[in-house]
């Protein structure tokens, strides 16, 4: 498949790996920030691929794993509501709230009903005139545009039974918050690929300034993710900081302008909860005031924050990169992908999730 | 009859208060698998069940039969390359063909919904018919049940199967030797993307047909030949991965396989890719894998291609001793990563 199979060459990846391995002296830690990448590496191997002392460190790039649990329970009050229908993503119907979770509330009756775009949400508003229609909006920077896009031809269309239950994230100020605590050890990051396609990278040069450390925007092919390792080790070696696109084929510098205006139009930026991390401060947005209307928290009231879970789960560790998957003692026995102690368990994207399907430990026989 | 009452059957692990069936349960995954393991298997335990094959095998009067059913609830009715019809014919006589059996009769119960098109029946029935001739079947029983308007979606349809086992024929997981050869007979994934277009929601515009067909004919000429096949097994719901998984554990062996060996049509995969659906795990109705001695793996690769339906067999892995259960796969880049079951629902009413 065009544009696939070139990234997925073993032998260009052996190619890349041996660079690699003559180029390093010492041992340096890289921190892929995007889900979709955690995904990849551990489905191809490509960490066995890098030399003896480069790590890849997981980042918080999973949208689903750091949405704050009362959104999800905002989510799921709304689908047990009669006259609501809420739309989602299905990767967030197995994420755990407080108590249960969207899949119980769906076999109990609730109408939810698995979209794969906010448009699709707007249709089945368009086809029910008599119910609330509510689209879950999770996601980075790169579901911001389409979902914003459904708040503003709701407007247009002045569809009065459609709103958004918004809980956007932005990945600088994530990556900032990681690079700020305290005994941090990520030495160069990879910037996700489609997030700088729409937002482009300048947002990025700030951070490569203040912190004096490589980031290297990356695709999501074994090849792009083994390069982009590739270039943060080469700046890391000869003493360098500076903000580098791997990802050229697609990123442009300034990525792409309808899209980021259509978000300047709909959202504005505010501080959001994430999960197992905190609050950080810009972080995330919101509808702005002209969009007020369309903000389901409006309709059916505010998501009101709650003390963080308290259990044995690592997952703000894991999604922060300080710890892997395997360390947590849950991992595998007590915590598995049908019974998740944490939402980086459940997600597709999630790191425990990853692990857990391609890098179990066997430990039952059969 | 017995002269004292059966004790009152109670599950060994009861559900918790208020749980509720998910559709993961019918998925063809861990959770079914659970359900199975929890629910099915204590309440009704026997010898056959209890081998958790594709269908019993049973000696009635010195014939050895294998005995199987199915039910049919894919939503739409039809679809590229098959329909509900031809889907509940092939489903059962491959689930037969997985014991070794030649299949023999089918009973089918149709359960309808009131205001279906009578057209509409009269379609699924001239498709069974005729999947029935191609597979050399006899539709010998059934039953009508017609449901209120709401109360069904169209058309359900139950087939059950009986066939004939020649003997001395054992084909079982625990069966499967540590240097076994895996056997896959053609590319992955056809039937669910297939489904997936026709119901349209995704806005897909392809040219794929589901893989829909009946297996008996190429695995009775692998047995005939007297390939020493250990196991069989049809990758329908949970796809090949759900299905090595479950022979690696009940076998107690681990099975290792070769991404780059694994053939799944471009357009599978491009549609995959956008789904970020990975195509072992999507469902087929025409595939299977066989467990194979390595001496007869070029053999048995050679009266496979002869037959229409597994004209593309190829080698994907083997058996190994390694750790009890596991499926590992060395990824296209050369890295080595674990394959597990299905692990939710990947397309409630896929069959």
């Amino acid at each position: 498949m065009k544009f696939v199979e070139e990234y997925r060459d073993g032998r260009v990846a052996a190619h890349y790996a041996a660079l690699l391995a003559r180029s390093v002296t010492r041992p340096w830690t890289v921190m892929e920030v995007c889900g979709g990448q955690t995904h990849a590496i551990v489905r191809f191997g490509i960490d066995q691929l890098l030399p003896e002392g480069v790590t890849l460190a997981h980042g918080p790039g999973c949208p689903v794993c750091v949405t704050p649990v009362e959104m999800i329970d905002k989510a799921i009050e709304i689908a047990a509501t009669d006259r609501a229908i809420l739309c989602s993503f299905g990767d967030m119907l197995r994420v755990p709230g407080s108590s249960r979770d969207l899949l119980a509330v769906k076999a109990r009756g609730g109408d939810v009903r698995i979209v794969y775009s906010p448009l699709d949400a707007l249709q089945v508003a368009r086809e029910n005139p008599q119910r609330e229609v509510v689209f879950f909006a999770v996601g980075f920077e790169t579901t911001a545009p389409a979902n914003a896009m459904a708040a503003y031809q709701a407007k247009r269309a002045g569809l009065a039974n459609f709103s958004l239950l918004v809980s956007q994230v932005l990945v600088p100020p994530a990556i900032e918050s990681i690079l700020a605590a305290p005994g941090n050890r990520v030495q160069a990051f990879l910037a996700a690929g489609h997030v700088c396609a729409v937002m482009g990278i300048d947002a990025y040069q700030p951070l490569v300034r203040r912190y004096r450390l490589p980031i290297v925007v990356t695709g999501f092919e074994p090849l792009d993710i083994l390069q982009g390792v590739a270039m943060c080790v080469r700046q890391l070696e000869r003493g360098e900081a500076r903000l580098e696109n791997q990802y050229s084929r697609v990123v442009r510098r300034a990525g792409n302008a309808p899209a980021q205006a259509l978000i300047r139009e709909v959202f504005e930026v505010i501080p959001r909860r994430w999960r197992g991390i905190g609050e950080i401060p810009a972080s995330g947005l919101g509808l702005s005031a002209a969009y007020a209307e369309y903000d389901a928290e409006r309709r059916f009231g505010t998501a009101r924050p709650r003390a963080e879970e308290q259990s044995e789960c690592i997952a703000g560790l894991v999604l922060q990169g300080a710890r892997k998957p395997p360390d947590c003692p849950a991992f595998g026995t007590r915590c598995t992908p049908e019974h998740p102690l944490g939402v980086t368990m459940v997600s597709s994207e999630g790191a425990c999730a990853a692990y857990h399907r391609y890098r179990r430990p066997v430990t039952e026989s059969a | 009859m017995s002269e004292r009452e059966p004790p009152a059957w109670t599950c060994p692990l009861p559900a918790a208060e208020g749980e509720r069936v998910q559709l993961a349960h019918g998925g063809g995954g861990r959770a079914m698998a659970r359900l199975i393991e929890r629910l099915f298997l204590p309440a009704f335990a026997n010898a056959a069940l209890e081998r958790r094959h594709d269908g019993a095998l049973l000696e009635l009067g010195g014939a050895r039969l294998a005995f199987s059913t199915d039910s049919y609830v894919v939503s739409p009715l039809f679809f590229a390359g098959g329909d509900i019809g031809s889907l509940a014919v092939n489903g059962t006589v491959n689930d037969l063909a997985m014991c070794g059996a030649r299949p023999l009769y089918l009973s089918a119960g149709f359960i309808v919904e009131e205001g279906l098109p009578l057209a509409t029946l009269e379609r699924v029935v001239a498709s069974m018919r005729a999947a029935a001739a191609a597979a050399g079947v006899e539709l010998v029983t059934g039953d009508t049940k017609v449901v209120d308007r709401g109360k069904a979606d169209g058309l359900f349809i139950n087939t059950a199967g009986i066939g004939r086992v020649a003997a001395g024929c054992e084909i079982a997981p625990r069966r499967v030797r540590a240097g076994d050869v895996v056997l896959l007979s053609g590319d992955l994934g056809r039937h669910g993307v297939a489904v997936m277009a026709a119901r349209g929601a995704l806005g897909l515009e392809t040219a794929i047909a589901s893989d829909c067909a009946p297996l008996a004919a190429p695995v009775l000429a692998l047995l005939e030949a007297g390939c020493a096949v250990s196991c069989l097994r049809d990758l329908t719901r949970g796809g090949l991965a759900s299905a090595l998984v479950e022979i690696a554990e009940a076998a107690g062996l681990e099975i290792a396989l070769d991404e780059r060996a694994i053939p799944v049509r471009e357009e599978v995969r491009a549609v995959c890719e956008l789904l970020g659906l990975d195509p072992i795990y999507v469902a087929n109705e025409g595939r299977f894998v066989a467990f194979v001695a390595p001496a007869d793996a070029e053999r048995a690769l050679g009266v496979l291609r002869a037959y229409e339906p597994s004209r593309g067999a190829c080698a994907i892995g083997s058996v190994q001793a390694g750790a009890a259960g596991r499926v590992v796969m060395k990824s296209t880049i050369g890295g080595r990563r674990i394959v597990d079951m299905l692990s939710g629902e990947q397309l409630p009413r896929i069959c």
